[in-house]
Formats: C-alpha cells, sequence, structure tokens
C-alpha cells in the first residue's frame, strides 16, 4: 500500500534533465522551483522571471539581499554573466510570444488532452491568484507539469477531463510525478517511465486517464 | 518654450488632488517597484471608492495594505492578489471589495493598448476558462483567440529610480516591472524616485520611460515593505 513514492526534490530532479543546454526557461511555484537546484552541472539555462528578469542566478546570500532583485516569488535572487531587466509586459511577450523554450508549472489536474488546471481548488477560501500560469501555459514552446500523482485524498490528478477551473487548454507536452513520467501525444497520453518499484498496471491503477504504453516501461532514473 | 515644472515638493502635495471614486493604477509586484509613499500619501489623503488596478493587493499594512485596512478601495483589478493581503482577504471575502482577475500578461498587455491608443485585441490566454465568459471568440489561421479590452486610469502612481526634471525615468533591476507600461495608460502619471537630476544628467540611451508619460515628479527616498 505504502510503497516509496518520488520526493518532491526527486520530481525536480527528474525535471531538471528535461532541459535542453542553452534553454530559455520559466519555473512556477512549488516542485517546479525546487528543479533550479538540479540543472546538470554541464550545461547552463536561462531562467526568466515574469516580473522582468532574464539570467537569474541563485538565490541570494543573507546578508547580500537586494530588495529591488526578486524573484515572483518575492525571494532575494541573484543574476548571472549576461541577465536583462525588461518591463512585466517584455517578460510576457516572452512567454505568451513563444519564446521561452520549456516552463514548469505545478498542476492540480492534467486532462488527456492536455489540459492544464492549476490556479484553484473549487470551494477554497480566498480570493485565489492567476499571476503568470495562464500566460506562460499558453506560450511555453514545450510545457512540463509537476505534481504529485494523486491527491491528498488519493484521488486522481491525471484524469479525462478537468474538473478544476482551467488555467490553459491543449497546453501539456510532458506531465512529471512521483509516480511517473508521462507525455501528452496527439494519440494520448503515454507512459514513458515510471517510479521504481511499480509497474506500469499499478501506475494506470492511480490513473484516471488512458494510459499507452510499450510493453516494457523503464524505471525512472533518479539523479542524485 | 520652458518646460512646464513637474517636480512637486512632497508626496502629499502630489496627490493631494485625487477625487473619491478615482481609478488609481498602482506599480510594483513582489515587494519592488511599490510607490510606498506615494501610497501612504493617499492613506493621509483619504480619498474613498477607488478603484485600483495593481498586481497585488498588499503584504498586512504595507503596499497597499494600508488602503484597504483603511476602507478606501471599492473594487481592484489584479492578476494575484497575494496571500499577504490580510485586508483586502477579508474585504472580498465580505464582498466589500469587488475583484476582477486578469491574467498577469494580459493585464499589462491591456494597458500598453490603451497606453499605445488600441482599444482591444484577441488573445490566446484564457481560451475555454473562466476568464473567457462573456468575451467575443475568433478564430484567427485556426487558432482560437477571446478579444480583450484595454484598460486605463485617471492615475498611475508609479516608483523608479531616478527622474530628470523633465520626467524622464531610470528604474532597478525588478522593480521595474509594471511602472513603466502603467506610465503610459493613466491620464496623470505621479512617480516617486530616489533621486532627482538635471535634464541632461541620464544618458538618453537609457531612459525607459520618456518624460512624455510622466506628470509629477517626487523625491522620496527611504519607506520600504518587505
Amino acid at each position: 500500500m505504502s510503497k516509496p513514492r518520488l520526493t518532491r526534490e526527486q520530481i525536480a530532479a527528474r525535471a531538471a534533465l528535461e532541459l535542453p543546454d542553452g534553454a530559455y526557461v520559466n519555473l512556477g511555484w512549488g516542485i517546479p522551483n525546487l528543479v533550479a537546484g538540479y540543472v546538470p552541472r554541464d550545461i547552463t539555462v536561462y531562467f526568466h522571471s515574469e516580473n522582468g528578469i532574464l539570467g537569474m542566478g541563485p538565490r541570494a546570500k543573507a546578508g547580500e539581499e537586494d530588495f529591488d532583485l526578486v524573484d515572483a516569488m518575492k525571494v532575494p535572487v541573484t543574476v548571472i554573466p549576461g541577465a536583462a531587466f525588461f518591463s512585466q509586459v517584455d517578460a510576457h511577450v516572452m512567454t505568451r510570444g513563444g519564446h521561452l523554450d520549456v516552463c514548469v508549472l505545478g498542476g492540480l489536474q492534467v486532462s488527456e488532452r492536455g489540459d492544464l488546471a492549476n490556479w484553484r481548488v473549487p470551494g477554497a477560501k480566498g480570493a485565489g491568484g492567476i499571476g503568470g500560469a495562464m500566460d506562460i501555459a499558453v506560450g511555453a514552446r514545450r510545457l512540463i507539469v509537476t505534481m504529485e500523482h494523486n491527491a491528498k485524498d488519493g484521488s486522481a490528478k491525471v484524469v479525462k477531463r478537468c474538473t478544476y477551473p482551467l488555467t490553459a487548454i491543449e497546453c501539456v507536452n510532458t506531465i512529471i510525478t512521483d509516480l511517473a513520467v508521462i507525455d501528452v501525444t496527439p494519440q494520448g497520453l503515454a507512459l514513458r517511465e515510471v517510479a521504481p518499484g511499480w509497474t506500469a498496471d499499478e501506475v494506470q491503477g492511480r490513473t484516471e486517464a488512458k494510459l499507452h504504453r510499450a510493453d516494457a516501461v523503464p524505471s525512472i532514473k533518479i539523479p542524485r | 518654450m520652458t518646460p512646464r515644472n513637474k517636480i512637486y515638493s512632497t508626496v502629499d502635495d502630489a496627490v493631494a488632488d485625487i477625487p473619491d471614486g478615482a481609478s488609481i493604477m498602482f506599480g510594483g509586484f513582489g515587494g519592488a517597484g511599490f510607490p510606498n509613499n506615494l501610497i501612504q500619501a493617499v492613506a493621509r489623503q483619504g480619498a474613498k471608492n477607488l478603484r485600483v488596478i495593481s498586481n497585488n493587493c498588499g503584504t498586512g499594512d504595507g503596499e497597499l495594505g494600508v488602503l484597504f485596512k483603511n476602507r478606501q478601495i471599492r473594487s481592484v483589478v489584479a492578476a494575484f492578489p497575494g496571500p499577504g493581503a490580510k485586508y483586502f482577504q477579508e474585504q472580498v471575502d465580505a464582498s466589500e471589495v469587488e475583484l476582477e482577475l486578469v491574467p498577469q500578461g494580459i493585464l499589462c498587455e491591456r494597458m500598453r493598448a490603451y497606453g499605445a491608443g488600441i482599444p482591444a485585441f484577441y488573445s490566446p490566454v484564457g481560451v475555454e476558462t473562466e476568464i473567457a465568459r462573456g468575451k467575443e471568440e475568433r478564430a484567427f489561421r485556426g487558432k482560437r483567440y477571446i478579444l480583450e479590452e484595454a484598460l486605463g486610469a485617471d492615475y498611475a502612481l508609479i516608483k523608479a529610480y531616478r527622474a530628470d526634471k523633465l520626467g524622464n525615468l531610470v528604474y532597478r533591476k525588478a522593480a521595474r516591472n509594471f511602472n513603466p507600461i502603467m506610465a503610459t495608460a493613466a491620464a496623470t502619471t505621479i512617480v516617486e524616485v530616489d533621486e532627482i537630476v538635471e535634464a541632461g544628467g541620464l544618458d538618453p540611451e537609457t531612459i525607459v520611460t520618456p518624460s512624455v508619460f510622466v506628470d509629477r515628479i517626487v523625491q522620496a527616498k527611504g519607506q520600504r515593505f518587505v
């Protein structure tokens, strides 16, 4: 019943392997934000922040914070050589205009045609907020969603049709969860990898949407 | 012809004429680039029933928080009010403040359109989502788009790093964010800056907001909420 699943850090580490050298990349809140810590050492990627930074570096060290230089989560950050600052409009020319190579967002539900719901749980308290998620989801050349495979109550988050408020339709290319790597294809969802110790049937049993798969599905190689 | 004098000696003078019911854009994102001294002046000035356009809705008493705390705001257009927007959340929950949630890139693009004299534009963002409700949909080259209307305001209250006496502006790092766009989309743009220099004191190659967009300049260094 309680076979180990990937940790949030391991999901992020697996997602980092999807980033090509030289890519321009936007990371959303939550697990996606952890991806920056797992970029392979032999490649360089240029992180975009929707408040007007391209070439964002790691968090600022304690005592070296500049509160005019924060990421989209208000965290003081740094920039790498070759960074640029620009306005929010230009930041979203980059997102919506299809200029970013890879975007990684969190998810509440992903459907079999690649619809994403990630900004509001129905009935949740508070006004909620869309932020830049809709612009990013619509415009990303390649959109990866990282999330837990199942909600806290065990319900499937990879579904036939999203029932939560949508972020964007037909936008997700790849889903990376604590149980699987799944590609969204014109034929439906294709199970690319499963978590170590899990079978394709077991993963299908925790997924509402149909997963197409080869006879043998390899295990996720968890990077260290 | 001598240039208009745009320089105000205090933030209170700069916002003194804002009437009840005015629409106001406020720059800032994630703690950076908020015109905090102008916001405090609006709180002291006391205009009510304000219609606010801002990405965020305050952090506790900070940033726009004080204007909600004082119940000066009637409605908000925002992309991400924020988990720290305590007074805003209470007033939305109690239906005392109206909220229009807008995707962030569309929020600033609507301002850009207004400033550029474009009344509306088609956008791919929000198709088949609740954002599309009530909006015209149209296909171009086989893709679906919705019609978004331009967004302007009576005032824009913004923060820049340095101004010259004509109102040319430069910003600092990620504190630029919404500020230059809002400067173009309001009837009256009021900027607070750390420093004012003589005309010619800024390199024309580096100016982000040209002076034509700026009506009032006030030097107000210091106050910042993190």
